[in-house]
């Protein structure tokens, strides 16, 4: 008989909460990568509704991940977090 | 047909209900109901100014012009947004604990409260923006020249660029009446953040109909809207990449570095965690501006003649096609996106002006004049006022030079490139450390510098202002200077080249000159709160205090606050300190919240010269820098700490000391007073003695002695009998056992009264009084209050040495108690003996001239006291000063 596996981190919540921090630093250069893509494709002319798609579609999806952040963010202490 | 006159009403009626938004938004607010004014949605709404009338209209012309290269305008800033926990947030964070006022006071302020830096911000600022206030006026202009169009020989195009002065001066009264009501940047605009909160929803709801309209009942549904954009000639856009990246970018700079931006987003900030909510809010409202701009420039394109103005399209298309309502609600949102952009930018550019440049040029031509209570602040707001009204029109003077030709897009980017050269100084200082005021200088001139050259000269046009020669061959021949292709690169958008190289030098300069120069021990400190903000719980402290007088820190805060602001602020850390009466101890920590509180009002610059001005000397200890300092000097600081309690403890033993003091002064005054009891008892005692004996034994006595005799005998005996009363008197009040008799009167009735028993109406004192402010109804016993009035107006009269004595009665109500001030142009009393007044047995002089044997203000104390109210010494007014303080009639109703 296995005893159940002991957590590794103490601080779990500490932890999961420095790292969501840190996607919330990370998500606006997500974003400026992911809208900076059309410049690769350059020369090849694709049709204008097809990139105003893609760049709704990648604005909607940054929207979404910031509200999900903001939401756990939110309830962080303003006192503690650096 | 849309009539003009149907326009112009629609236009009338809606600034109305802008001016009854704001006024009934600022009535609640001044009732301390701000409740959802305060909420994240109306925050996040108020950003939407960033949203003008060059985005409204321009963004359908930009997208007629260069597909979708209109968005880049709005997807800098939703990356900004997107990531508020990293730069937004630490702004956010610093502007409310050093109380910013402006995006030239947050610069000045890192750089140890530079007056240099906030100026040329300012200048910067301003150029900047008047183009874009031109804009505004122009787009107004132009929208209402499509109507006029519409109706021959009502209106001639020409004669429509008058609706732009008229616009200018509406907006300038709104702005002043709405923008210069306060002066601290805590107590928010509450008003104009509503209105333009209204007029955000207004232009996204205008864009939003314009949009369906063109998607269901021009193209006739998604697919066909999707046909159609494959179909025009927008089909074969092709991302420019140079543009797209570094449009991209700039506007997110930008969104940081406009004064307007910057006003709304950190200055009347009311809640930090209203960040989370605008995080995604605000990106989802620029994408609600944005999803229909391309559909309504490919539908203008194919069904408007050829060669009409796309900026115009969200206008035209609806009236093309008879939906005059749908027109009309389409410039009520351009109206609403250029009258909010206007009057934020007037007030952020008005606050900096007043604050970085009026007032300390003000300050350094009057040293040494005489100050008076609330001078700064008239001056500042005075200043405010005008300089909202001279921004409008230098906005209005650069549309009328300019002709307003240019296509509009043009205008808003050239603007973008001129505030974002705050951009490094503004980031560098809050995420590094060793920036420093030199190298913030040197940046920011020279991009400026850049800018104009290579940007806003040749913006004019050709040969304008910069000579077509010029432009061609460069400055003298040198082709490398060429405004258009500095350095020999040639080919860029010229507002790319502009960005990329003034940008660039403005961060060259900006890292040589902050690692080559060494910086001064303040903007030290600054930098590390500004870099730390998140870090340092306790606040390190500025001043070391000590040589500063609270009493000099008293009328210097009046000055810039008012009497009234003033003195709630001395009187609440009087209570932090745990002690009583009007005057705080001057704590380091004290004057560095006074000198916050301060520049809450007047800038960072300024409120830290005026109070350096009555510390004197250096304001920063060894202390203070350590406590930043790296992390190798912690444990030094430790001891620093140590020391600092032990500099508290002392603090603390003086008080003690004092309290003991006053103690040991009041039990000596005390067997003064008994032996001067027995003395005052005596003497007429003796007299009367004497002259009874005379009486009794001298039977010779002529009638004339007698009556003089007895004479003296009953003058002695009334005054040993008011002794005595006013003995009875006292213990009586101090037992509470006191009769009242409570009637309805009003204050003016009262001190009338008083006037005219204290004998002033006829003698030398001159009365100053205010009728209109005294006619406060209260409850309370008339007599008891005239006996307090009485003391005070003719112990003014008795010790007043002016020459020309005066006394002025200022009164004052509100919060449920009226305060009434008597203060008189004599010497006042000294320090030392302003704890003692009022103290029972207490007289500051020993001459009997005085008459009575100091009791009469301890009578009027416990009198006070059993009327539900207070008297108390008014320190710094100049002369002698005492304040009553009783409940108002109405509040004593609601208890």
């Amino acid at each position: 008989m296995k005893a159940p596996r002991e957590p590794l981190f103490l601080a779990r919540r500490g932890y999961r909460r420095r790292r969501i921090m840190d996607a919330a630093r990370i998500l606006p250069y997500f974003g400026l990568f992911l809208f900076m893509l059309p410049v690769l494709r350059g020369g090849h002319a694709s049709s204008i509704a097809v990139s105003a798609i893609y760049l709704f579609g990648v604005w909607f999806g940054l929207i979404l991940a910031a509200f999900v952040l903001s939401g756990r963010l939110k309830r962080i202490d303003p006192e503690d977090d650096g | 047909m849309l009539s003009l006159h149907l326009l112009l009403a629609v236009c009338l009626l809606y600034v109305g209900l802008l001016f009854l938004v704001a006024w009934a938004a600022e009535k609640r607010a001044s009732r301390g109901q701000a409740g959802w004014l305060r909420s994240p949605a109306v925050y996040t709404l108020s950003l939407s100014i960033y949203c003008t009338a060059w985005t409204f209209y321009g963004a359908v012309g930009y997208a007629a012009r260069s597909g979708l290269e209109f968005m880049t305008i709005y997807l800098g800033p939703t990356l900004v947004m997107v990531g508020w926990w990293g730069v937004v947030r630490k702004l956010v964070r610093i502007g409310r604990s050093q109380r910013i006022t402006s995006i030239a006071d947050l610069v000045s302020s890192r750089y140890g409260k530079s007056n240099l830096l906030g100026a040329l911000v300012t200048v910067l600022a301003v150029l900047g923006s008047t183009p874009y206030i031109a804009l505004q006026l122009q787009s107004v202009t132009l929208s209402v020249s499509v109507f006029a169009a519409e109706e021959p020989g009502f209106m001639r195009a020409p004669e429509t660029s008058g609706s732009a002065l008229w616009v200018a001066a509406g907006l300038t009264l709104f702005t002043i009446v709405f923008g210069t009501r306060k002066l601290d940047v805590n107590e928010r605009h509450h008003g104009i953040v509503t209105a333009i909160a209204l007029e955000a929803v207004v232009k996204l709801v205008a864009l939003l109909a314009v949009g369906v309209f063109v998607v269901w009942g021009v193209a006739g549904g998604v697919a066909p809207m999707f046909d159609m954009i494959d179909t025009s000639r927008l089909a074969e856009w092709q991302v420019r990449p140079s543009r797209w990246i570094g449009y991209t970018l700039l506007a997110g700079v930008a969104f940081l570095t406009l004064p307007r931006m910057f006003q709304v987003l950190v200055v009347e900030n009311p809640d930090e965690r209203h960040l989370a909510t605008a995080s995604w809010a605000f990106p989802l409202y620029l994408m609600a501006m944005s999803l229909f701009v391309l559909p309504i420039a490919v539908a203008g394109l194919a069904v408007m003649p050829a060669g009409s103005n796309p900026d115009l399209f969200v206008l035209t298309v609806p009236l093309a096609q008879g939906r005059e309502g749908l027109a009309l609600l389409a410039f009520l949102g351009g109206f609403s996106s250029a009258t909010s952009m206007v009057i934020v930018a007037a007030i952020a550019l008005a606050t900096m002006v007043s604050n970085n440049i009026v007032l300390p040029i003000w300050l350094s031509t009057r040293s040494g004049g005489g100050v008076r209570s609330g001078d700064v602040r008239e001056v500042v707001l005075a200043s405010r006022r005008l300089s909202i009204g001279a921004v409008l029109a230098l906005g209005y003077a650069y549309y009328r030079v300019t002709g307003g030709g240019e296509a509009l897009a043009a205008i808003g980017l050239i603007s973008f490139v001129g505030v974002a050269q705050v951009a490094p100084a503004l980031v560098g200082g809050v995420f590094w450390r060793g920036a420093t005021r030199i190298g913030a200088v040197a940046g920011l001139l020279a991009g400026f510098l850049v800018w104009v050259y290579t940007l806003f000269l040749p913006s004019f046009g050709e040969g304008v202002l910069i000579p077509a020669v010029m432009l061609a061959e460069g400055p003298w021949g040198i082709g490398w200077l060429r405004p258009r292709a500095l350095f020999g690169i040639e080919g860029l958008d010229p507002v790319v080249h502009a960005m990329f190289w003034s940008l660039s030098i403005n961060i060259c300069l900006f890292l040589a000159g902050s690692i080559l120069t060494f910086p001064k021990p303040l903007e030290r400190l600054q930098g590390a709160t500004f870099v730390n903000v998140f870090r340092h719980a306790a606040e390190p402290r500025g001043w070391s205090g000590g040589s500063a007088e609270a009493e000099d820190l008293l009328m210097m805060a009046q000055r810039i606050l008012g009497s009234a602001e003033a003195q709630a602020l001395f009187s609440r850390e009087v209570a932090r300190q745990g002690r009583v009466g009007f005057l705080p101890d001057p704590t380091p920590a004290f004057l560095e919240r006074l000198e916050r509180e301060l520049a809450g009002s007047v800038g960072a610059a300024t409120a830290h010269a005026m109070l350096g001005q009555i510390i004197g000397g250096s304001s920063v200890s060894v202390e203070d820098l350590m406590r930043v300092a790296d992390e190798t000097a912690q444990i030094m600081e430790y001891s620093a700490q140590l020391e600092a309690k032990s500099s508290e403890l002392e603090r603390t033993a003086r008080q003690l000391r004092d309290a003991n003091e006053k103690l040991t002064a009041l039990s000596h005054q005390k067997d003064a007073f008994l032996s001067q009891i027995s003395h005052e008892l005596r003497t007429p005692m003796t007299s009367i003695r004497a002259f009874s004996e005379i009486l009794r034994d001298g039977a010779e006595l002529g009638e004339a002695d007698r009556l003089r005799y007895t004479g003296v005998i009953h003058d002695e005996a009334v005054r040993l009998t008011r002794l005595l009363d006013d003995l009875l008197d006292l213990s009586v009040l101090e037992n509470g056992q006191v009769m009242l008799n409570v009637a309805d009167t009003t204050l003016r009735r009262v001190i009338d009264r008083a006037v005219s028993a204290a004998g002033l109406e006829a003698g030398r004192v001159r009365l100053r009084r205010d009728l209109a402010s005294e006619a406060v109804a209260i409850r309370t016993d008339p007599d008891r209050l005239a006996q307090v009035f009485i003391n005070v107006l003719s112990n003014a009269a008795k010790y007043c040495e002016a020459p020309r004595p005066e006394l002025a009665v200022h009164v004052r109500s509100g919060q449920g108690q009226v305060t009434v001030d008597f203060i008189d142009n004599g010497r006042g009393i000294p320090r030392e003996a302003q704890n003692l007044i009022f103290e029972k047995f207490s007289r500051l002089t020993d001459q009997r001239a005085a008459g009575g044997a100091g009791l009469g203000l301890a009578i009027c104390r416990e009198i006070m006291a059993n009327l539900g109210g207070d008297i108390a010494y008014l320190p710094g007014q100049g002369g002698a000063a005492f304040r009553v303080t009783l409940a108002t009639a109405r509040a004593q109703a609601a208890e």
